[in-house]
């Protein structure tokens, strides 16, 4: 496949970036979408030209590291898929690909399409947790029985891998998709429900703080999350957050 | 006050309740002007009812006016912090992809919607509240429907209001279901709830196009 691509190319996080073209060859409908890219780097490091930096490390949809705004959507055209699961066959020979990094306030580009990402961390650090006694006299899991149906929701929240196409991908820059996983996937659990309170409310504070925009209900996070995160877990973290706030 | 609005999701809240709000004041302001379509005694009636009661007037009124207000202003405050968000835009950006017209232009749709609300303030309320409470004509419970009538014999303001109210069917079409999503009613009803939204948010536009339209070509 031939393609062109364009590209930002931001030298440092200070430095003012710009879209720049580069014109490829011999691209195979099998590579990933990242392989690609590494196609296109081993070419710059032998033109002796910068290599693209760009995040990525499972390679298989699970750390959620790959990122990149790629033809106008998160991850590209393919739906419940990251970068590196998408694949070049989904394009055709000749095309034009744009490839930005992704853009909000809170996820500042620390280089071409790198960004930083650890506004995220911060907020899972103010509460995405369930606090538990570690050392050495930890009830066994199972002796709490919990509803198949709960446990099941529960685990489809956690399926959320941080990756932050969410907040790529709303034009408000909201990150309440993730937020509402985090929060979700542990106010369904009856062992979450000990710091429930503190949890929604403290995670909420930390979104706000970090510059997230609100949420106007699109629905495009849905849409463009690789783990298919519904927005039902918005709503629960609203849900939360009313009779958190109701209980003071 | 700004305490009780200092998180994102409390405003979205707030934003949501104030839009519930003002739709079931919409709904009752539209069956109440459908009746002027067929009985001009109804008509006259309930607007007189509506217009000389204390509570209306003094409770209820003052009420709709702050709703008004504090959803549009609710709603520029809470599109700057969006516009905010993101300083640097994309390039290319395929918000239809994923997403509708609708629910991405809100402040558009709600804008064009508070133009319309100057004007219709401008049409009748200015008007009203002169008659009652500036020059203390005494009251003719017949002079309603005479009045309505008179307003809609102008073709350009005729126009105007059903432009409006195309814009405010967009905003309601997604003003509707997101209001329920924003309070965190997000269940096995919402499906059925989003069919009834799509319904209210075109039946009662049309309605209200309808009755201004009706009047137009009655006196023509
Ligand atoms: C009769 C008039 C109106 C009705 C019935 C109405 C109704 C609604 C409803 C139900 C919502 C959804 C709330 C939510 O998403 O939680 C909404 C949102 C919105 N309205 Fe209105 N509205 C009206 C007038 C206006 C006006 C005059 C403006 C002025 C700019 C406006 C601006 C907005 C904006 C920007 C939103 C989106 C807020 C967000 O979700 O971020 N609306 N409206
Ligand atoms: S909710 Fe989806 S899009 Fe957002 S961070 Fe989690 S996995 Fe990524
Ligand atoms: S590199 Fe891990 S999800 Fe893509």
């Amino acid at each position: 496949m031939k393609l062109n691509l364009k590209i930002w190319r931001q030298k440092n996080a200070t430095e003012k970036g710009s879209m720049v073209s580069y014109p490829i060859d011999n691209i195979s409908p099998d590579m990933s979408f990242l392989e690609m890219i590494d196609a296109l780097n081993n070419m710059l490091i032998l033109r002796n030209e910068e290599p693209v930096a760009f995040d990525h490390d499972c390679r298989e949809g699970i750390c959620g590291m790959c990122s990149m705004f790629i033809n106008g959507e998160a991850h590209g055209p393919d739906r419940n898929v990251t970068t590196c699961q998408l694949h070049m066959r989904k394009f055709k020979d000749g095309d034009t690909i744009t490839i930005e990094p992704f853009r909000a306030k809170a996820f500042p580009v620390i280089r071409d399409l790198v960004v930083d990402r650890s506004s995220f961390d911060r907020v899972q650090q103010a509460g995405g947790f369930v606090s538990i006694n570690t050392s050495g006299n930890t009830q066994d899991a199972n002796a709490i029985p919990i509803e198949k149906n709960k446990a099941d929701l529960a685990f489809d929240a956690a399926a959320c891998i941080g990756c932050g196409a969410c907040v790529a991908t709303c034009k408000n820059s909201s990150a309440m998709l993730f937020v509402g996983a985090k929060v979700s996937q542990y106010a369904l659990l009856p062992q979450g429900k000990v710091e429930a309170t503190q949890r929604v409310q403290n995670m909420v504070a930390q979104m706000d703080l970090e510059g997230f925009g609100n949420c106007t209900n699109t629905g495009a996070c849905e849409v463009e999350c690789p783990k298919g995160i519904s927005l039902e877990n918005i709503a629960r973290m609203n849900r939360e957050y009313l009779s958190a706030s109701l209980k003071g | 006050m700004s305490r009780l609005l200092s998180s994102s999701i409390a405003r979205k809240i707030a934003m949501a309740l104030s839009g519930l709000f003002l739709m079931v004041f919409l709904l009752q302001h539209f069956l109440i002007n459908i009746t002027s379509v067929f009985s001009e005694a109804m008509f006259n009636e309930i607007s007189h009812f509506m217009g000389t009661n204390p509570l209306v007037q003094f409770a209820l009124q003052p009420v709709l006016i702050f709703g008004v207000i504090f959803h549009f202003v609710m709603g520029f405050v809470l599109e700057i912090q969006n516009r905010n968000a993101r300083s640097v835009g994309y390039v290319q950006f395929k918000g239809n992809a994923n997403s509708s017209w609708m629910s991405r232009n809100m402040i558009y749709s709600g804008g064009v919607v508070l133009l319309f609300l100057i004007l219709h303030f401008y049409d009748f309320w200015v008007p009203e509240m002169t008659y009652k409470y500036v020059e203390f004509l005494p009251e003719d419970p017949s002079r309603y429907y005479e009045e309505l009538v008179h307003k809609f014999h102008d073709p350009i303001r005729v126009g105007l209001y059903v432009v409006s109210f195309a814009f405010l069917s967009l905003h309601l079409l997604h003003g509707f279901s997101s209001s329920f999503q924003s309070v965190g009613a997000n269940n096995k009803y919402t499906r059925s709830l989003k069919s009834f939204g799509t319904a209210y948010a075109i039946i009662v536009p049309l309605g209200f196009a309808f009755i201004a339209l009706f009047h137009h070509l009655n006196t023509l």
